[in-house]
């Protein structure tokens, strides 16, 4: 899936990013602890998140994540979208809650891509 | 662990100052962009980058204030981040996973899920962590650049 179906498919607006929009979402991850991001997601995944803090980006940059997509109307602050440029991580944001969102992607063949947590099962 | 003085290629240290949440990320960010432009293999650099970025949120959401220091070597990276405040009174239970004295700020922040310490443990070929209760803290970890492939050598 391209981040061009993953905006249509929620409605989104992108933030920030616009010329991203071919880029190829392999899987998605979705946490509100950046804690979570930083110990499970795997590389090149989606965001999923509330959180828009401009410590967002620097721990999807620095877990080389694809994008960041915001959820419930959530609009991150100038800092953090200018700080998104500057990484090249696209920003959209959809008015869809966060189960929502992540069905309407699930739905769509858009998997997830946690890393194997220790009592946990393997994400497929 | 110990660094023979002329073995070392680059030395680099960032000051972190406690409660400064703004600007969070920065010292990590910075240490990735040094990684990136000497060349190092992108799994190294998201690992130590990782690992980085949980000791530095440490010492902004728990100390006074803190040295971050990166260490390039030829056979490997080093991080020792020494830090001023409260300390850790109990290091074996801080290396627990879950365990956290967070207040409610650092969890705003997306911190303080008690992951923090072993994330760094999961990303480091080698962890020590001591610490004075009420005077400070002492982290250090190192990632072999010659054996890339062995995630998790600890576990």
């Amino acid at each position: 899936m391209i981040l061009k179906e993953v905006k249509d498919i929620l409605n989104a607006e992108v933030v920030s990013g616009d010329h991203d929009l071919e880029k190829e979402i392999k899987c998605a991850f979705a946490a509100e602890l950046l804690s979570d991001v930083l110990a499970l997601a795997q590389e090149g995944a989606l965001l999923i998140t509330g959180f828009t803090h401009s410590q967002v980006v620097y721990a999807a940059d620095l877990a080389n994540l694809c994008a960041i997509l915001f959820i419930k109307g959530k609009r991150p602050s100038e800092e953090t979208k200018q700080l998104a440029v500057q990484k090249k991580i696209p920003l959209l944001t959809t008015s869809f809650m966060m189960f929502e969102a992540c069905g309407l992607l699930y739905e769509y063949g858009l998997k997830t891509c946690a890393i194997q947590t220790e009592n946990g099962n393997k994400g497929k | 662990m110990e660094i023979k003085e002329n073995n070392i290629l680059l030395h680099k240290m960032f000051h972190i100052e406690g409660g400064d949440f703004k600007t969070a990320g920065s010292i990590s960010d910075h240490v990735k962009k040094i990684l990136s432009e000497a060349g190092f293999p992108n799994k190294i650099i998201r690992r130590i980058s990782i690992a980085t970025f949980e000791a530095e949120m440490n010492v902004i959401c728990y100390a006074t204030r803190g040295d971050l220091s990166l260490f390039i070597t030829p056979t490997f990276l080093k991080i020792v981040v020494e830090d001023e405040g409260k300390g850790i009174p109990d290091v074996n239970l801080a290396m627990s996973e879950g365990y956290s004295t967070a207040d409610e700020k650092i969890r705003e922040l997306g911190f303080g899920a008690g992951m923090g310490l072993p994330n760094i443990k999961k990303n480091a070929d080698e962890m020590i962590l001591t610490s004075k209760f009420r005077q400070g803290t002492h982290l250090e970890f190192i990632i072999y650049l010659d054996r890339q492939e062995t995630q998790l050598p600890f576990e």
